[in-house]
């Protein structure tokens, strides 16, 4: 430890000297950048070994190019033979789409069952059921329903992230304190003012919570969903690459699918940051 | 003054409370009666566990009496409303609004059909009256204590009710900062002319702030024990207060009442 202090602390020194970031964070990047090869490298250590069914980095690297290069290409909007930038978008679009239903319906719900003990306890054993049905189960019996593959898609995104956001919310009308429900009784608040300046402000970091908790399982979800209904979709395009035996592909489309699902917990957190004030996060 | 006092203005009648527990039902009160007229300052003092909040949960609407009742201007109190305003033990104060949302919120509420303007004036109004005006645009996590509660009392007085209630209002706070407050609610009082009702533990704040002093008996069951009349004249001044003979016999009426003859058994509890 002692002999490699000195050695980091001047290779610390040479990274600051460009970025003007504080100590701290640039150990904190060097780290990150280091644990990041030391992954690459075991995976092409491991896919080195004669007759490994899966290439290496490197290989995969070289095989998507090509790809990597044409991933905005759209000669005919109405073919799937796009770039892998528009199947990202297909996935996203439908993903803002069930989601953002979710969020309105899980926090209206979420507030109107939260608010009364009678509602909650008639409902809560059947949310409790429903929430633990895996995305993909509600598959057959959503294609059964609405007999279109992309609404089907579009239920499932909504039914998997629409439990976290309202039991979260029911959660937070639940926990406001007993001392801000006294004050809104003596001043006699109407139900909209209690809304707007006890019961919301008191739910926004509970809500937050269960939108970043479901944004993730839709993205989680759309993959899947979008395998089995095909169609334009990151999903479908990893079923095509797996069924032309493009492995390198299948491997670029993951590394993309879990960048897109870092990049989509962040801007939920970061709204949820400058919603929240300081002192209640 | 501009009219006499109206006597029994707040009417607190053959009130009793029961509590149903799991081994049984639990008497909080037994029959307290009390007459309050108007703009009077009673302090309510007794031992934990006597009932003293339940009381003035009763007066606030917040609890509603197993049998008898409490009557605010002949009208039968049946739930909270901002005529009988609360400043609650721990402030209550909403953490995402700054000092003067907090204030501005009561007075909203309380008084929809003025406009924005006079609603805000209001709210300044009282918030420099409890020495705040510097202060107004901090929030609740940013200031101490002391303000805290100012900022509790501001709200209160602000949408004018006809009695103040606090419960402890000072408990928590250094002494220094505590017979401040206890000068300003004074002064507030004075010029608001409002009937205040006010629980504390402390012999000597309920000397100097009260016109009389209610000595609650032992739970279970508490009743009232004995009303002591407060003869200082007004304006009070602490220092006069402490050479006055009187102010020690009164003192020690209550100490005796407090732990000799209602002395609290710690090991009943």
């Amino acid at each position: 430890m002692a002999a490699s202090t000195p050695s980091s602390g001047s290779l610390l020194d040479s990274v600051m000297r460009f970025l003007p970031i504080s100590k701290k964070n640039a150990r904190k990047i060097l780290a990150s950048l280091v644990g990041t090869l030391l992954c690459l490298v075991a995976w092409q250590a491991v896919c080195s070994i004669p007759g490994a069914p899966l290439p290496g980095p490197v290989e995969v690297f070289t095989d998507t190019q090509e790809l990597i290069i044409g991933a905005f290409d759209r000669t005919d909007p109405n073919s799937t033979d796009v770039g892998i930038f528009w199947h990202l978008m297909a996935s996203l679009q439908r993903v803002a789409i069930g989601f953002s239903v979710a969020a309105i319906v899980g926090v209206l719900f979420g507030i109107v069952i939260g608010s009364n003990q009678l509602v909650y306890d008639a409902f809560d054993p059947v949310f409790q059921l429903l929430r633990t049905i895996p995305p993909l189960a509600w598959l057959p019996i959503s294609l059964a329903a609405l007999k279109n593959n992309q609404s089907a898609a579009l239920f499932v995104i909504f039914i998997t992230a629409v439990w976290p956001v309202l039991l979260n919310t029911v959660t937070g009308v639940q926990q406001v304190p007993q001392d801000y429900k006294n004050v809104a009784r003596v001043l006699r608040l109407g139900r909209v003012e209690y809304f707007l300046n006890v019961l919301f402000p008191a739910t926004v970091p509970y809500v937050f919570t269960g939108l970043r908790i479901g944004v993730g399982l839709s993205w989680l979800a759309i993959v899947a969903a979008e395998m089995l209904v095909g169609g334009v979709g990151i999903g479908f395009f990893i079923w095509d690459a797996y069924n032309s035996s493009l492995t390198s592909e299948i491997i670029l489309a993951l590394i993309f699918v879990g960048l897109v699902g870092l990049l989509l917990d962040r801007l939920v957190a970061f709204v949820g940051s400058i919603s929240v004030p300081p002192e209640r996060r | 003054m501009l009219s006499a006092p109206k006597p029994n203005f707040l009417v607190i009648d053959q009130v009793s409370k029961v509590y149903q527990t799991p081994s049984g039902p639990y008497p909080v009160l037994d029959g307290v009666d009390l007459n309050i007229d108007e703009g009077e300052f009673v302090c309510v003092i007794g031992h934990s566990g006597c009932g003293k909040s339940t009381l003035l949960n009763m007066v606030s609407g917040f609890a509603e009496p197993t049998s008898g009742e409490v009557r605010l201007q002949e009208e039968r109190i049946v739930r909270p409303g901002p005529d009988r305003m609360v400043v609650f033990q721990n402030y209550a104060l909403l953490p995402w609004k700054t000092v003067l949302e907090n204030v501005f919120l009561a007075v909203k509420a309380v008084y929809p059909s003025w406009d924005k303007a006079e609603q805000k004036n209001t709210a300044l109004k009282y918030l420099e009256m409890v020495g705040l005006s510097e202060a107004i645009n901090k929030r609740p996590a940013e200031i101490s204590g002391g303000m805290k509660q100012r900022v509790s009392i501001a709200r209160a007085l602000a949408i004018s009710p006809k009695v103040l209630i606090l419960d402890e209002p000072f408990g928590a706070l250094d002494p220094i900062t505590r017979e401040e407050l206890q000068d300003e609610l004074l002064q507030i009082w004075r010029d608001n002319r409002v009937t205040v009702m006010m629980i504390t533990h402390d012999i000597d704040e309920a000397l100097y702030l009260s016109d009389r002093l209610v000595m609650m008996t032992n739970g279970p069951a508490a009743k009232i024990g004995e009303v002591m009349e407060i003869p200082f004249s007004r304006p009070r001044d602490r220092s006069r207060l402490l050479e006055d003979p009187r102010y020690y016999e009164l003192r020690n009426y209550a100490l005796d009442f407090l732990f000799n003859r209602y002395a609290h058994d710690d090991a009943a509890e």
